[in-house]
């Protein structure tokens, strides 16, 4: 794949700036010479239909949502609606400066107090911040804020984080990044939390719980209720991550299950576009006992309207540059306003009925773990269908069948795991077009195995040689010159 | 596979080649082919001391990361200078060229703890 | 719903497959006491016409800001943006994908990613940069741990002129650390004052150009530092002229990329730049491409190092970032693409002689003067004759935007403005603003 660097170029440019009309002073009159560049960044100059072309090209080698189903689990790969896309646009939004006047930002102002509000509900919770740019941002502010509440309290003792080994890596990273220690909690075998196990392991060094729901294989934790009471009892903290949302929107709420702080990922459940890796959103709310350490700036309203508030002294301060990602927040709301309490509910339950579909169906041909009703997503195993076939080989064979594979190993305490999360969006002819295609390649992992170890043979690539790129990195282009 | 007779091993699929008071540590055939091609190893500093069951080194590969406990106590003597520019070596030959890490041995009890070959081959085929 | 493409016979077929008979049922694993208390949020649903009404409301009740001029500043800036960026952006392919987990198919991602990384080394003069991260600030939190996981000081000095949100959300990541936050002043120049610094540090942050505007002297600066990493902080249209923090020996530099082709946006999304030098890799947060062939021995692009990240390392990760800014990185490589090195020259010259020809018009107006006489690029710090709240207040009501001097007085710089000028402003502009400066009093 050639890179803008593999161009050859004499230099053209210009066209996009007008000549100076002021005094064209030029940079060695204005400045000492030790201040200036010596030589120019290696920047190739291409003229304009050369970048078209070249981005062009690379977008389609990409996959996205809008080319076929994308089953990745724990991701909540739904739709974009482009309505999002054009509002967000509206220069009315781009052009505001997040340090402009409150007097000419009350529109956006308003627009992130109401989504607040919104967000409050839907967690069923006291109040939200917007500022964490993605949901692992969400569960450090989160971590953040376990830490504050405690030392607040004169809590001292209280330095370690209970989590499932089902948890999503960004869970412990984010609960070490806050300085706390990490306890695993083994799982049963549906991945559900071992009540048992939980009791052992809570005493007065625990600071918080951090769950999932549903968890990571998919399923509900029935015992919520219990578990939280629990970790309350001991005098912990439960936090819930949010990312499996879209299994129970519009029928229960966080707050409602014992979670005292929640994050969302609007790029997962509220439809904002993941973007080839961000920006996302991980707003986070948090129950009543916790409001007053939130981040600042927090958004209020008086008789004058609507402004910035920095004057929380409780604070743990702020954790991103400004009020968070209003341009990610604004789709989110967008959506949640054209959803309505009746589009919340038909999100999740034909997110829960088309994952349930396609677990009935394809239990029949690979092992599922866990052979029970699912949220939005379940996991299969890819062990057992073929000797020497891994959830690796499925996957790539799933690529020259149209489709992008599911998550594939994670979570972690199921063997060759295949996480598959469709979403509410897919019909039922596409679901059955992917069952269809994995059926058949369990038969050609038996038959002829070599079909899915060449995978993908359809794709723009076949199989990168990642042991390569690990052990001989290159992350920059090679340029042939030495003054690299 | 016939685990070499003349080595120890630990649950954690280390072996040790025990010589005097020195033991000389790596991974074993079995987890170098779990873990995939290795692309990095971290070993100690010489001089460090280590107790038995505590991380000593890890090991990368392009998926998981796998941390090597001291299967004996002792103090870091020397490590293995090939394995920064060739950590394959540990796939290619875990058991000898692939060696990680040698120590001094602090507590010669120790020993008793650790399985021969057969009680490895044993553990193993029990996974 | 519109987005939904079941209709009523698929869900009953479904249901009948999954032997149940209500989609009620698909939900009895949640403890009913959970859903008694639900509450729904009393929204109707809307249509897409409905929809866009609202969100016009808001809209309307927002500034006209094509009526404006803008010399707001602080980090984000009113820069044009070539219409290039956004056609390429707005492909469902590059802005429906996600995390490049499958690289066969994700090249474009991938590619750009790799793209990315060496731009900003070619901007910073470092040797290896991630993909991103969410923001300026927290890209520069994120390398205070760097640096601390790397020293083991669990101390950092802070030169006093940075912009304020960098400092608050470095305050915050230290606290959570247990890492002291030492601050160096500034100087009466406005520069850091690097006579002083605190030994047994881990990292020593500085800003260039700063706060005030100001270019920093970083010439000599690593070498007095011992151990301590040397954290720089600065603006990438500035590196089109201005010498690179990689070039005085820089440990990792970090800066919002914002003015490559993002428009401000309310302060989001933003984009975290991050460079550092090569054997600092294993330590480097964030997400990273590295090049490598298939089997066919094409050459392509993969995630690379990703025993670093989250998903591997769980709590011993370098960070727990996962999703980033990639989109905005995508902006801003085909920003820089579209202006080719000679085109960020020229944008970058633009700025600077149109923010010196300001400030030499301001200065000449009687009873205002440049704060600080150092070097500047496009930012600079006025001391003026009158009440600068009023004084800003005055300009807006005229149509020019300028930041609120609290930005300036809680850096202990009274009764001043600070003015940010792009190759936006017209000269027309700047003489208007001049002519209304010396009239309000």
């Amino acid at each position: 794949m050639s890179s803008i660097f593999d161009r050859k170029c004499p230099q053209r440019a210009g066209g996009l700036f007008p000549t100076p009309d002021v005094p064209a002073d030029g940079a060695q009159k204005l400045l000492p010479a030790s201040l200036l560049r010596p030589g120019a960044p290696r920047i190739p100059c291409l003229s304009e239909p050369e970048i078209v072309r070249h981005y062009t090209h690379l977008s389609k080698l990409n996959y996205g949502v809008d080319d076929g189903f994308y089953p990745l689990g724990s991701c909540t790969m739904k739709y974009n609606p482009k309505i999002n896309e054009d509002l967000a646009r509206l220069p009315g939004f781009t052009q505001a400066h997040p340090l402009a006047d409150a007097k000419l930002v009350q529109g956006s102002l308003k627009l992130l107090f109401e989504m607040s509000k919104l967000l409050s509900k839907i967690a069923g919770l006291a109040d939200v911040t917007l500022q964490p740019a993605a949901g692992a941002h969400g569960e450090l502010t989160g971590m953040f804020l376990v830490k504050r509440y405690f030392e607040d309290r004169g809590e001292d003792k209280r330095c370690r984080i209970l989590l499932p080994d089902s948890a999503h890596g960004t869970n412990p990273a984010s609960a070490a990044l806050a300085g706390f220690s990490v306890t695993e909690i083994p799982s049963r075998e549906d991945g559900t939390v071992n009540l048992g196990a939980l009791e052992e392991v809570l005493d007065e060094t625990v600071a918080a719980i951090m769950l999932t729901v549903p968890n990571t294989l998919g399923i509900f934790e029935e015992h919520i209720l219990e578990i939280t009471e629990m970790v309350h009892a001991a005098g912990g903290l439960c936090y819930f991550d949010g990312a499996n949302l879209n299994a129970f929107l519009g029928r229960a709420r966080p707050g409602d299950m014992g979670a005292d702080i929640f994050h969302f990922n609007l790029h997962k459940t509220l439809s904002t576009p993941h973007g080839g890796g961000g920006p996302g959103a991980g707003p986070v709310a948090v129950a009543e006992q916790l409001v007053e350490f939130l981040p600042v700036p927090r958004i209020v309203q008086d008789d004058a309207g609507y402004h910035l508030d920095w004057n929380c002294p409780h604070s743990i301060g702020s954790i991103h540059s400004f009020y968070g990602n209003f341009g990610v927040i604004l789709k989110a709301y967008s959506y949640l306003l054209h959803l309505g309490d009746t589009g919340l509910r038909e999100v999740s339950e034909n997110a829960v009925l088309n994952a349930n579909y396609i677990q009935e169906h394809l239990k029949k041909t690979y092992y599922l773990p866990c052979d029970r009703l699912c949220k939005h997503e379940f996991v299969l195993s890819a062990k057992g269908v073929a000797e020497g076939i891994s959830a690796l080989d499925i996957a790539k064979r799933l690529i020259d069948y149209g489709f992008h594979p599911p998550t594939i190993y994670f979570p972690l305490i199921v063997p060759e795991a295949l996480m598959i999360e469709p979403t509410e969006c897919e019909g039922k002819e596409t679901l059955d077009q992917f069952i269809e295609a994995m059926e058949q390649i369990a038969v050609e992992a038996k038959e002829t195995p070599q079909l899915l170890h060449d995978a993908p043979q359809r794709a723009p690539m076949s199989r990168l040689d990642q042991t390569r790129a690990a052990r001989q990195p290159v992350l920059t282009h090679p340029f042939d010159d030495s003054s690299g | 596979m016939a685990y070499p007779a003349q080595l120890h091993y630990t649950q954690n699929h280390e072996w040790v080649a025990l010589e005097a008071n020195q033991a000389k540590v790596g991974i074993t055939e079995y987890a170098q082919g779990e873990l995939g091609d290795i692309v990095f190893v971290e070993l100690p500093t010489p001089g460090t001391t280590v107790n038995k069951g505590e991380s000593l080194a890890t090991v990368e590969s392009v998926k998981a990361v796998s941390d090597v406990y001291a299967p004996v106590s002792g103090k870091v003597l020397d490590v293995n200078p090939k394995l920064e520019s060739s950590p394959e070596l540990i796939n290619q030959d875990p058991h000898g060229a692939g060696w990680l890490v040698l120590l001094e041995t602090s507590d010669p009890s120790e020993v008793e703890t650790l399985l021969d070959a057969a009680g490895y081959e044993r553990h193993l085929t029990e996974k | 719903m519109r987005y939904i493409a079941n209709t009523d016979a698929d869900r009953r077929e479904m249901l009948t497959t999954v032997g149940l008979t209500s989609l009620e049922q698909l939900f009895t694993d949640i403890p009913q006491r959970v859903k008694d208390r639900f509450q729904p949020l009393s929204l109707p649903a809307r249509t897409e016409m409905e929809v866009a009404r609202a969100l016009e409301e808001f809209v309307r009740s927002n500034n006209d800001w094509h009526g404006s001029i803008s010399f707001l500043g602080g980090g984000i800036y009113d820069h044009y943006i070539p219409s290039v960026v956004s056609h390429i952006t707005s492909r469902s392919e590059f802005y429906t994908a996600y995390t490049p987990y499958q690289p066969e198919v994700s090249q474009g991602t991938l590619t750009a990613m790799f793209e990315f990384q060496t731009l900003v080394c070619e901007l910073t003069a470092m040797e290896v940069a991630n993909a991103s991260m969410y923001d300026g600030a927290t890209a520069l939190a994120e390398g205070v741990l760097m640096a601390e996981r790397i020293v083991g000081n669990k101390r950092v000095a802070v030169a006093q002129p940075l912009f304020s949100h960098y400092r608050n959300v470095v305050d915050t990541y230290c606290w959570a650390s247990g890492i002291e936050v030492v601050e160096l002043p500034a100087t009466a120049d406005g520069r850091c004052d690097t006579a002083k610094i605190p030994d047994k540090l881990s990292s020593l942050v500085i800003q260039s150009p700063n706060a005030f505007g100001v270019i920093e002297e970083l010439e000599g600066l690593k070498d007095v530092l011992g151990k301590a990493l040397l954290i720089v902080v600065t603006n990438p249209i500035s590196l089109g002229l201005l010498a690179p923090p990689g070039q005085f020996g820089a440990d990792v530099v970090v800066s919002e990329g914002q003015p490559l082709g993002l428009s401000p946006s309310f302060g989001g999304p933003l984009l975290g730049l991050f460079a550092t030098r090569k054997r600092y890799l294993r330590q480097m947060p964030g997400r990273i491409a590295g090049q490598t062939v298939d089997t066919k021995g094409k050459i392509g692009y993969t995630m690379a190092a990703q025993t670093r990240e989250q998903h591997i390392r769980r709590e011993r990760a370098t960070s727990n970032i996962c999703t980033n800014s990639a989109l905005c990185a995508l902006a801003a490589t085909v920003y820089l693409a579209n202006l080719g090195a000679n085109g960020l020259q020229e944008v970058a010259l633009l700025n600077l002689e149109k923010a010196h020809y300001l400030a030499r018009q301001i200065s000449s107006l009687s009873g205002y003067r440049l704060a600080f006489q150092a070097p500047f690029f496009n930012e600079f710090t006025v001391q003026v004759p009158t009440n600068p709240q009023q004084l800003r207040a005055g300009l807006q009501e005229e149509g020019f935007l300028v930041d609120n001097p609290t930005q300036l007085a809680s850096l202990g710089v009274a009764d001043a403005l600070r003015f940010a000028v792009t190759e936006k402003r017209t000269k027309e502009e700047l003489d208007h603003l001049v002519k209304q400066l010396g009239e309000i009093r």
